[in-house]
């Protein structure tokens, strides 16, 4: 148990690494000059030299490299080349938006799929099995973006029951911070559970073979409750491992969910950031968003012990 | 041990699943570059603004007023950089100038009440308003002004301001409310250029924390600013002049011109400020909701010839020998259907113009017909210069209008026998170290937001690689003339280099401005402070 947790600790620790690397490579292999574009026309050789010297560009790429590794480590991710704000600063406010968006997201998603999942299993030769199914593909196929713009102009503009785009913080109105998150979650969280639904499907129909299912049955249980009492619990071993792969997608749904609601989101700043060249911002976004990704992944590992007595008890021996 | 390998082999997909993520910020980096927004000199005009909010709740007493906008300030200091959005929301409203610049694009009082100037005009004396007062109640006096002039000078400033105050060799504070300014030379775009960024007057208690907090004497403060969102401003209730008409006045950012017209047509939004999709202008055609207001900017969408001078210094660049003779641009400019053109990128709004100046500038002429589109003269022109087989690069930004206008262009210029490649460069970075810096480029498609920027033409180091003395000595004797001679002269300079079809002046950017019902005063024009003046705005 412990071998394999520090295994799992290594794994970790080596993707981070190598993900830390990748995206400075990525973001240093950009051609032009970044001195140029922040200090704007009519900057003397001299003042770009200066300002070159400032930002540090002007160093040896792995000295630059292992600097920012460095002070990543004690928290600093750096400041702003354009607005000299810390890195910090810009994310905190925006971690709090798309961790609401991917959270709602991520819930409603569940709470579709697992009883659509339930029908398409237990009704799979009847047509609301079929029809779950075929609504399904067709979730899939609607890219996020476009279901939104759809969404906004059915209950922003037309019918005007929501507000189409922006974000109120919870603790300024609570009341407007929901209705503001209502389409952009919506969106979110049906196209997930669209994927969603397929698996939580194929996992109920291996439960509904599996001999203790038959033994429920015989006994008397109905359909429902042998699936409920039995069937969730093992079907969520496969839907956990699911969910943390679908983690990464979910994230780069949001961040085109965020433009297209106007949310001011990580995701919102990670294109804004692109947009403008802030290379120091689009590293510590793209670092704290493989940092979750890993870490969520981290825990599905552990969250087998927790849902599988079998394998506590395989530990144990 | 059954689980170490499910482990390993979850370890292992999970892998690909960062993979993925990496490689969607890598292709974000690479490929999302359509939103140039933070626009340098040459701006992509339609720039991006981002993301949301609320328009401030309202209970009924609270007077407010929401703007849509683009680009967003990266930082509260509209002196920190030469990005238009800073001056947007905050010149006039938060901030305030010795002079400002009315609707029409003429000087008035503002922080002085009156100004004189010496015969030899080198040394103005500002009359300070003895009433004007920052937002903590400190008097804007003399000493003020004079420290913000330093500040502009030796502070952690935009070069392009610094440029600007560059004339100014001394200020001498003779009282409280009186500043002599002394110039090096006679301008006459100095006194312009106070009206703007460079002329903000902010209360040096406020200098060190200028960029997340605003230290103005306007009608409006700072109230929240939500980066990626909005700027809330509020009434100054110790404002010295005419009070601001609303307690709250809002500008929201939007990146995506679709989610902008969906607030305004929610009834989110008062104004949008400057509509960046004109093709979606008919969403507002219903007048009982709507006015839409078509004016003008100083922008100017320019296809840069590379004309290859290269002076000592700067790089030598890569343009096409043929394009140093003039028949070769003439011919460009003929072979190009600019109605059309226009029709195409930017839904016919706007206006066509000859030369690099717009139909507000003091001294502007109409030189629209002097090359008219006349593609069998364009072949006679290439043919007599012996350029029948041209092949040019035409090296647009990643800026959506650029990218369309380049492809239309490459159509017309193939249709009278220059075979053009295409080669986008992303923006802003790269094309701005490959096209202006480097001028490697033979012809490139950009918007040029800079007030009198027919000026760059004298400055044979401009990505232009334009050189000719004419034009050099015309702008000089403009900046250190009389106003008179400053007409006269800028007039001359824009014909010169429209005679010499220097460039090609693609259109004039429209200033598109939606309005709701009942909202009046918004100006026409967006005149060259680049300020988005909410004083003269009411709602019914």
């Amino acid at each position: 148990m412990f071998r394999q947790l520090l295994g799992r600790l290594g794994i970790f620790l080596l993707s981070l690494v190598a993900a830390s690397f990748a995206i400075f490579v990525i973001t240093q292999a950009l051609p032009g000059d970044v001195a140029a574009v922040i200090l704007g026309h009519g900057a003397t050789p001299e003042q770009l030299a200066a300002k070159r010297a400032e930002l540090g560009t002007d160093r040896p790429f792995l000295v630059q490299y292992l600097e920012w590794v460095t002070a990543m480590l004690g928290g600093d991710f750096g400041r702003s080349w354009f607005s000299h704000l810390p890195v910090t600063t810009l994310m905190a406010p925006r971690l709090g938006v798309t961790g609401s968006l991917v959270s709602g997201g991520l819930l409603l998603a569940v709470l579709i799929a697992l009883p659509l999942g339930a029908v398409a299993a237990l009704r799979r030769r009847q047509w609301p099995g079929l029809l779950t199914s075929a609504t399904a593909q067709v979730g899939m196929a609607i890219p996020a973006f476009w279901a939104g713009i759809i969404l906004v102009f059915v209950f922003g503009v037309l019918l005007r029951w929501l507000p189409p785009n922006g974000y109120v913080p919870l603790g300024r109105d609570p009341g407007r911070w929901a209705s503001h998150l209502v389409l952009p979650v919506v969106t979110l969280g049906v196209i997930q559970a669209a994927v969603l639904v397929r698996y939580v499907r194929s996992a109920f129909l291996e439960v509904l073979a599996e001999d203790y299912y038959r033994t429920a049955r015989s006994i008397g249980w109905t359909k429902w409750r042998a699936l409920s009492r039995h069937g969730i619990r093992n079907a969520s071993l496969s839907l956990v491992t699911v969910l943390g792969l679908q983690l990464a997608s979910v994230i780069v749904g949001a961040i085109v969910i965020e433009r297209v609601f106007v949310l001011p989101g990580l995701g919102s700043l990670l294109l804004d950031a692109v947009a403008t060249n802030d290379l120091v911002v689009v590293r510590g976004i793209t670092m704290v968003l493989v940092f979750a990704v890993l870490l969520i992944n981290a825990a599905v590992d552990i969250s087998y012990v927790l849902i599988d007595p079998r394998l506590r008890a395989r530990e144990a021996s | 041990m059954a689980k170490s390998t499910a482990l390993q082999s979850g370890a292992r997909a999970r892998l690909r699943t960062l993979s993925v993520l990496v490689a969607a910020v890598a292709l974000a980096l690479t490929a999302c570059t359509g939103a140039g927004q933070q626009a340098p000199a040459p701006s992509g005009a339609p720039t991006a603004g981002a993301t949301s909010a609320a328009p401030a709740p309202a209970p009924e007493e609270t007077r407010t007023l929401v703007i849509g906008a683009t680009a967003e300030p990266q930082t509260l200091d509209p002196t920190a950089t030469d990005a238009a959005a800073g001056p947007q929301a905050l010149l006039y409203n938060v901030y305030e100038t010795l002079v400002r610049l009315d609707a029409a694009g003429d000087l008035k009082p503002l922080l002085a009440q009156a100004w004189d100037v010496t015969p030899d005009r080198l040394t103005y004396t500002f009359r300070l308003n003895p009433a004007a007062q920052f937002s903590d109640g400190t008097p804007v006096d003399a000493e003020a002004v004079a420290k913000n002039i330093e500040r502009i000078q030796t502070g952690t400033t935009a070069p392009k301001l610094k440029n600007q105050m560059e004339v100014v060799v001394g200020t001498e504070v003779v009282d409280a409310t009186t500043l002599d300014v002394t110039l090096s030379r006679p301008s006459v775009t100095w006194l312009f250029d106070m009206a703007g960024a460079a002329g903000i007057v902010m209360n040096p208690e406020g200098f060190d924390a200028a960029g997340s907090e605003t230290a103005g004497s306007g009608p409006l403060t700072l109230d929240r600013w939500t980066p990626g969102d909005s700027i809330a401003l509020k009434r100054n209730d110790a404002y010295w002049g005419t009070p601001a008409r609303f307690d709250e006045v809002t500008f929201r950012y939007f990146k995506d011109p679709n989610a902008m017209n969906a607030s305004m047509l929610s009834g989110q939004l008062d104004i949008i400020s400057n509509l960046q999709a004109p093709e979606t202008i008919d969403q507002f055609s219903d007048e009982g909701r709507f006015t839409i207001i078509e004016g003008s900017t100083e922008g100017e969408v320019t296809m840069a010839i590379n004309n290859g001078a290269a002076p000592e210094g700067v790089p030598a660049g890569t343009g096409n020998p043929a394009l140093q003779d003039v028949r070769v641009r003439k011919a460009i400019t003929m072979a190009i259907d600019r109605r059309a053109l226009l029709d195409t990128v930017w839904h016919g709004k706007g206006t066509l113009i000859g030369s690099m100046s717009v139909p507000t500038d003091p001294y502007y002429e109409d030189l629209a017909d002097l090359h008219p589109y006349d593609p069998e003269e364009a072949k006679r022109l290439l043919a007599e210069a012996g350029h029948e087989n041209l092949t040019l690069r035409l090296r647009p930004p990643t800026l959506p209008y650029a990218t369309k206008a380049a492809q239309f262009i490459a159509s017309q210029l193939g249709a009278v026998g220059i075979t053009v490649q295409v080669e986008e460069l992303q923006f802003p970075r790269q094309w701005i170290d490959t096209a202006m810096t480097n001028a490697d480029y033979d012809l490139t498609i950009v918007s040029h937001v800079e007030p009198r920027d027919v000026a760059t033409y004298a400055n044979p180091a401009y990505y232009w690689r334009y050189d000719n003395p004419a034009v050099q000595e015309a702008v000089r004797k403009a900046g250190e003339g009389t106003i008179e001679e400053y007409t006269t002269e800028m007039r001359n300079a824009a014909r010169i280099i429209a005679e010499d079809a220097a460039s090609v002046w693609l259109f004039a950017l429209p200033n598109l401005v939606v309005t709701k019902e009942g909202v009046t005063g918004v100006a026409e024009n967006a005149n060259s402070s680049l300020s988005f003046d909410v004083t003269t705005i009411a709602k019914a």
